[in-house]
Formats: C-alpha cells, structure tokens, sequence
C-alpha cells in the first residue's frame, strides 16, 4: 500500500494539491469512525510525544489537539506563552531546540506571528503542525470545514460558498479560500470593503458587500468571528454597524435555501455574526465541526507524525 | 613619495567626458595629468621610493565609487557591524567613500558623537568614512538637532534615516535651518500612520500571506511632502531609497519643473519583487520593502531617463540571532556594500541595457559628489587619488561566508554574478583587491 | 488437504487458479459452519483489500448452504499496528465496520495471506476497541508459514510453505478485476 502524503508537516493549504487534501479527507473519515467505537483508542502513535505550544492561547483548537493525540496513544504535554520561557525572553527558536532536544516528535504550533511554524519546520527534525499563524494560515480548521462540507453535501465541487466578515485579519478564512478553489468550489467574500481585501479577486474569488445578495445563492454559508479587539475601529465603527449590515440574522436566514449549511469556526458570538437562534438552527452544522475536527486533526497527526523520519 | 601606474585600463572619468584606453598616474595620493608632472614624479624617485604598476588591461578605472547610504552601527551596535568591519566591506566592494547613517547609540544627533565617529574613523577606516548627522533630537522628529553645530563638526548631510519626520511643520524648519548652512536634507520616506504595522508591500503576497501591508501611498505621501518643501524652502531634499512607480512619477513631475528633489534606488528593489518573502525568510524582509514588478519596472525607467539620480546600499546589518526569528519581528534590513555593484552592472548593463556603464559609474560618483558637494567622484589631475577598478566581465558567485562585513544578513548568497570591483585604491594606496 | 510439494515460481500455472481458491473457500465454509452451530452469532470480518472479498465469498457460500445470512464486516489495521513511522510507507487507513455489540459473537477474522501474524494480533487489538466478542477465530486463503507470533489460523484454503524471498500474490476479480489467483513469486 502506498501513501500519497510524504509531507511531515502541515504549514497550511496553499502548498497542498488537491489530491492531498482529499487524502487527508479520506483518512479522516476512517479516524471518526474510531469516535463511535467503545474504546476510542487506537495505537497508532504509541510512543510518541506531541507538544502543544500554544504562544497565542486557544482552549478549543488545543484541546482538540490534545483529544486528537490522545486517541492515536500519543502522550502530550501543552505549552503556553505564560508557561514557556518565551517570557524570560527565549527566542522562539531556542524554544523549540529545546523541546526537541526531549525528543518532541510533533509540535502543534499557534503563534501569532506569520510564518512562525514555517520558521520551526525548517529548523526541526520534528513534525510541525500549524493550528494558526498570524493572520496567515489555520489549514486543520479549513479541512474540518471541507470536511463537514463534503460530509452533508458529498462534494465540493461546484458549490457556491460564501465567506462572511473579517477577511483581512482572518486565517480560517485564508486557509479556506485556498482549500475550496483547489477542490473546485466557487467562493464569495462578505464583508465591510475595508475588511475584505479585492486582491483576493485574483485568485477567483468575488466580493460582495450586500449580503442580502449573496445569501439566496449560497449552498455554504461561513461566519467568521468578528474580533472587536483595538485596531479595529479604524476599519468597521462597531458592532452594532456590523450586525446591522453584515449579521446572520433571523430575517436574513429566511433567504437561504433550504439545504443551506452554516457553518462557524468558533467561538460564536451571539448576537453579533449569527442570531442565537440561526445558531441553533436546522442550517447550523456548527456542532458537527467540532465532532469533525477531532477526527481530521487524529487524521493529519497520523499522516504527518506517521512519515518516516 | 610614492608613484602608483595604472595601466591600460578603460579610464571612465564621467566629469571630463573620458572613456578611453590610458594610463593613470597617481603621484602623493593625488591623481597627477600633466606631462611636467608626471616627468617630475619619475625624475624624484631617489631610490626610496617605488614605482608601483598595476595592470589594468580589460579593466575599467573609474573615480573611487562612493555610496551614500551606509549603516555602520557604531557606537553602539557593534555586534552587527563597526566602523572598521564596514570600511573594510566597502572596499571589498569597491568604494573608496561611504556616508554612515546617524541611526546609531547614541544617536548622532550631536557634535561629540560625530567627533567621535571621525576620530575612529581616521584611526581604523581604510575608506573615507562621512558622517550625516541627524535631522531631529533622538531621531524623535519633534525638535530639531543642532544642525549648524553639526555643520560645523563636518556632517556632510542630514537624515533621520530609519525614521522620519512626521511633523510637516518640524520638516519644513528643518529644510529651512538647514539651508542656512547648506547642508543636504536626506529622508527616509515613510508617513507612519498609512504605513502602521507594515511589513511587507501592500499588495497580492501580503494579502495571500496575512502579513500586514506597507502601501506604496505611505512612502508616496512623504515624497510628496518633500517635493512640496524643497519648493518652498527652495532647498534640496533627497528621498533616501525609494522604491514606488508613484514616487518616480512624482519626482519626475517635479524634477521636470526644476525642483531641487532627488531620489536613489538600492539594488534589492529592483532586483526582488515581493513575490520573494513568501517563505517569510527574513533576508527579504527591508523597510521599505520589496515592491511589485509594476514598481520595478518603473524604476528602472526612473534610472534610465535619470529621473532617479543615485545608487547605494543602505547597507543595514544584523546580527544572525536577531534575524533568525519570526517575520514580523525581524529586524528590517539587509547588507549591501559587497554586492550592490555587481547586482546593479548585471540587471542594470547586462541584462536590461538601462544604462551604460558610464552612466552607472556617474550615479555613484559624479551624482552623489554634487548632491553633498564632495570633492570626490572624479579623475581630475589634483584631485584624491580614489581609484576603482572594475571587472566588468568577471563572473563569480556570491559566498556570504567570505564578506568583509560582521554580518551575514544577505539574500544573496549563493547568486552566480558577472561584474566586480577586483581593487579599491584610496588616497592612492590599494586598501583591498581581489 | 494436499500440501503443495512443488514450488511455483513466477511460472505459468499459477499456485491456485480460479477453481481452486472456489473450492478452498467453500470448504472453508463448510468447516466454519461444523465449529459454529449458531451462525447468527458470527460475523466475518475481513482485513482490506482482499480480506474483504474473501469474507464475502464466505457468506455467499455459507447462505448458499445453510440459507442463512452471516453477517460481514471491515477491520482496518493500518491505524493499529506497531510500526507507524518506522516503515517507508505509511499504510492508508480506511473505516472499520462491525455490527455492534460484540459480546456474545464470534468474530471471525478473514485475510488472503498469513505471514508473520502480526497483521492479526492488530486485528484483534482493532476489535478489541469495539468491545469483548466472546471468541475470535481466524480464516485464511492460504497459509504460507514463518509465524512470529503464537497466533494460528482456524481455518486455511491451502498451506504453501514459502522461503523469505518469496512473495504470494494474490488476485481476486471484484478487489483487483483480475481473474482469481494465487501466484508465487521470487522477490
């Protein structure tokens, strides 16, 4: 049997070919159905040491990660910002030396600086999986999505997929773009015009900013978080504003069709980019992501920590 | 009293218009022309004194070359460069002159540290090391330095090089004090607010790549503010490494009209686009940075219609620790001294025919000269006997590990380039060949 | 049974043609219907690929016997064995299936080859993360020796002792759309 994945890290989707992806969608489904069994436990990954170094905090992606590893028998250790050295000003870099000098054979890795997973692969023996970089990259979150996607619709292929809110600062959204064009869907980007950045348009996406026009069409709905931290306000003037034109909200999901999904990353704010109640609605698949990401994450932990060093 | 020959070599001497096969004779430090003279130099010799030939056959001898921008990091920083580090890489690179920006600590924002700076310079520089002092106190763009001090102390411009003054006001008493004691105002173009965080050209890979942008219109804003005061104040402003199609269409505009604007161009912005940082190596990352192939193109048509005047490095080095982390807390900035000719004679003369080689040697010697009215940058008998001479034909491949220069931050290494400066020779003494 | 006494090589009659691996299996059904009187209790599960096929084939056979239907399943292995990393390739894995519960069956585990065993024993660890069956048992088409487990097959389609550079391949039509055989090959 042969593999068709000989990567040992995963950075991000814009360097996948689409075949990759659909491998590692593929693997996946064989890695949930270990979720539905009695012992959730396979061995795969006995043995090795997985270590969550979160320098931007997340609980959800991490634990995920954690699950994910535990159930392939990995042991893990989490790492944040706070417990690190990385406050007694380590770079980086000696960071990771260290943790693979105790023999670290994955490092899951969210950092808010672009390209700081890139920077470790090539410094370290060890697996580096991304689970976000700056505004860059959070390619196991587009994969669930795809995932999810090609789970209640059975492909990709040909779907409309709408992406609303925050474009320019947002990672999921990157990470999707790259992995829906490449698996033939067609994309459209909502949001405010200074958030949602027209050099986009030149890899095929389009842009809208009337998402009255774009809901009835959609066969995908993707609502991102809006981060309402500082700089912010330099480009949307609040959440009010936001909800007003750009919100999920009751009256606006009468215009979506029928077997329309909505899907979220997470955390929700209710109220804010989805109405509690479309959250919790018949279109909503937001709970079946999280179920997905754990297998797709035990998916690429396999796939990436499984290649022959 | 020594006397140097350099023969056969293809004398370049842009100011009197020579481009011909000859001998230079270099008597004293001086370059010598007349027949007397060079009788003289012969007839002295009393046995203690050598006659020094250098065959100079399919090379071309040029007025020593002179780069106007140039960190050399002391006082202060010298674990990534020292005044003595980075004259020695000037002249491995062919430069008999280098301007050192004030960026350094303490700030040259004052007589001392200027004094300073001469004094080590004339102990352990092998090239002529010139200071530029700062425009504002700190760098901080809030009070002026006390330019006609500096003056005084032999500054041969000012610049807040790194930074830039924000202050439309603040820059306009600049521009106007220091007309007064006619010193060259230099500016790093950069108008903070547009810019913010950015660090990498506003455009397709800094949207593909989620890094925060550095649009053209923060470097545009300042280049018109310049153009605008240089007007007023009736005083030249030079816009230090501009790397925008705005910027050259501005310049143009305004240069067309006789205002006393000028630009200069570094050989990384036209050499790299900003396709390059998409593996987020910091080698590519520079303020300002890496612009678009539309931006390229136009300044190499910026350098060929002379719109842009000037070549130079903005040499920056760094330590490999302080750039071996994440992108975007990088330190900006590359080294330059020992590669900007080559680069510049390979896409400038050889691969575009932008420019001829006269023309390339003119920007580093006669522009620069005239700009900060330098008595340099020509082969005149009399003048300092500053010589380059020039391979243009030489091929060799770039090693960082051989550099003159404490620092290794070049995206470079490992290029395969035609052309190199093989001796630099100052006040008629060879400081380095090949 | 009749063991092999001569050995094929790449030849041009292969080890097992088409009747041969038919009859084998049937035989093999017939034996798992005398050692399991309640045949509603089992489940043939097959190893991917041919396992799989072969588990069918079984249930065929056994309906066709008894009129009753065996149920059949899919044990991936890929994700259980212990060698992950250390091998140049990385085995696929695929979804494993099994009626559920367990307890009380008995699970017969169906494979083309038997080798080493150790495809088997992360069999059994994969079923053993769907629970306790009460037994488990183990069909093979063809048995080729050099064991290095204490695990053996309960039923065999034929016994091929086999030497380390020799390679038994198997062709089934519905997994490889080849006609069915058992070929043996020098490495």
């Amino acid at each position: 049997m042969t593999t068709r994945w000989t990567r040992k890290d995963l950075l991000g989707l814009r360097e996948l070919s689409a075949d990759e992806i659909n491998f590692v969608l593929e693997t996946a489904d064989a890695f949930k159905q270990v979720g539905t069994r009695e012992i959730k436990k396979v061995p795969a990954l006995r043995g090795k040491t997985l270590v969550n170094f979160f320098v931007e905090p997340s609980t959800r992606t991490r634990t995920s990660f954690e699950l994910a590893a535990l159930r392939l028998s990995a042991d893990v250790i989490n790492i944040s910002a706070t417990t690190s050295s990385l406050t007694k000003g380590e770079t980086l870099k000696d960071t990771a030396l260290n943790l693979e000098a105790l023999h670290a054979d994955i490092l899951v890795l969210r950092h808010s600086s672009a390209g700081a997973p890139q920077f470790l692969a090539n410094q370290l023996k060890a697996s580096v999986i991304n689970a976000g970089d700056g505004a860059h990259e959070h390619p196991t979150q587009a994969l669930l999505d795809l995932y999810t996607i090609r789970e209640r619709r059975g492909k990709i292929a040909g779907l409309r997929v709408a992406i609303v809110g925050d474009i320019l600062f947002s990672r999921v959204a990157r990470s999707n773009i790259f992995g829906l064009l490449k698996l033939g869907a067609h994309v459209t980007l909502v949001g405010p015009s200074t958030l949602v950045p027209r050099e986009f348009e030149k890899l095929g996406v389009e842009v809208s900013h009337q998402i009255e026009d774009v809901l009835p069409k959609a066969d995908v709905v993707n609502l991102l978080r809006i981060q309402h931290e500082r700089q912010r306000r330099e480009y949307f003037p609040g959440i009010g504003e936001y909800i007003r034109l750009f919100g999920l909200t009751k009256e606006r999901a009468k215009l979506l069709k029928p077997n329309c999904l909505i899907m979220h990353p997470g955390p929700i704010n209710r109220g804010v980019e989805i109405d509690s109640e479309v959250a919790d609605g018949l279109h909503s698949v937001i709970l079946a992501q999280v179920t997905n990401g754990l297998a797709v994450r035990m998916a690429v932990l396999y796939l990436c920590g499984g290649v022959a060093t | 009293m020594s006397t140097t020959i350099i023969r056969n070599g293809r004398i370049i001497d842009p100011t009197n218009k020579r481009d011909e096969i000859a001998d230079l004779y270099i008597s004293n430090g001086k370059v010598i022309g007349s027949k007397s003279e060079i009788r003289e130099a012969f007839t002295r010799r009393d046995g203690k004194s050598e006659i020094e030939e250098i065959d100079a056959k399919g090379l071309i001898v040029a007025p020593g070359l002179i780069d106007m921008h140039v960190h050399l990091r002391e006082p202060g920083f010298s674990h990534k460069e020292t005044i003595e580090s980075g004259a020695r890489a000037a002249a491995a690179g062919g430069f008999t002159t280098i301007v050192c920006m004030p960026n350094t600590s303490p700030t040259a924002d004052n007589p001392s540290t200027i004094a300073w700076i001469k004094d080590r310079a004339a102990e352990v520089a092998c090239v002529n090391v010139l200071p530029a002092g700062a425009i504002s106190k700190g760098l901080a763009g809030e009070e002026l330095a006390p330019i006609g001090s500096l003056a005084k102390t032999g500054v041969v411009a000012i610049t807040d090089d790194g930074h830039c003054i924000q202050n439309h006001e603040v820059m306009r008493r600049a521009v106007e004090y220091a007309r007064m004691v006619d010193l060259p105002v230099l500016d790093h173009c950069q108008d903070y607010n547009l810019v913010g965080t950015g660090v990498a050209h506003e455009g397709y890979w800094s949207t593909l790549l989620g890094l925060p942008g550095w649009p053209a219109a923060g470097e545009e804003a300042m280049v018109m503010r310049n153009i605008l005061l240089a007007e007023l104040c009736d005083h030249p402003i030079h816009c230090q490494h501009l790397t925008t199609a705005g910027s050259v269409r501005l310049l143009r505009e305004a240069r067309q009209r006789g205002v006393k604007i000028s630009g200069e161009v570094c050989p990384h912005h036209v050499v790299l686009t900003d396709e390059a940082i998409q593996n987020f190596d910091t080698n590519y990352k520079m303020n300002p940075p890496l612009r678009s192939q539309t931006d390229v193109d136009a300044l190499l048509e910026g350098i060929a219609d002379g719109t842009l005047s000037i070549l130079c490095s903005d040499h920056a080095p760094h330590a490999g620790f302080e750039k071996e982390v994440e992108f975007d807390v990088a330190p900006f900035g590359i080294i330059g001294l020992e590669t900007e000719l080559a680069l510049f004679i390979n896409l400038l003369v050889h691969k575009h025919a932008k420019i001829d080689i006269t023309r390339l040697i003119e920007m580093y010697t006669v522009e620069p000269a005239r700009l900060l009215k330098l008595d340099a940058g020509t082969l005149s008998p009399g003048s300092r006997a500053d010589v380059t001479l020039i391979d243009p034909a030489l091929k060799w491949t770039v090693n960082v590990d051989q550099f003159q220069s404490v620092s290794r931050n070049s995206p470079f290494d490992g290029w395969k380039l035609k052309g190199r400066a093989v001796r630099t020779i100052v006040d008629g003494k060879t400081v380095w060949k090949l | 049974m009749k063991q092999a006494k001569q050995r094929t090589s790449d030849a041009a009659v292969p080890t097992m043609d088409a009747e041969a691996i038919r009859r084998a299996l049937q035989r093999i059904a017939h034996e798992i219907i005398e050692r399991n009187p309640q045949l509603t209790h089992v489940v043939l599960a097959g190893i991917p690929s041919r396992g799989v096929e072969i588990a069918q084939r079984i249930a065929a056979f056994i309906h066709q016997i008894r009129k009753i239907n065996v149920e059949t399943g899919v044990i991936d292995v890929a994700m259980h064995r212990d060698d992950v990393g250390t091998r140049s390739e990385l085995p696929i894995v695929r979804e494993s299936k099994l009626p559920l519960p367990l307890e009380e069956r008995t699970v017969i585990v169906v494979d083309d080859v038997f080798y080493t065993g150790r495809t088997v024993r992360a069999a059994m660890d994969a079923i053993n993360s769907f629970g306790r069956p009460a037994r488990i048992q183990l069909a093979v088409l063809i048995d080729r020796g050099h064991r290095e487990l204490p695990i053996r097959p309960d039923y065999v389609g034929k016994n091929l002792p086999t030497s380390g550079n020799e390679k038994v391949r198997v062709r089934l039509e519905q997994t490889d759309g080849q006609p069915d055989e058992v070929r043996l090959q020098k490495q």
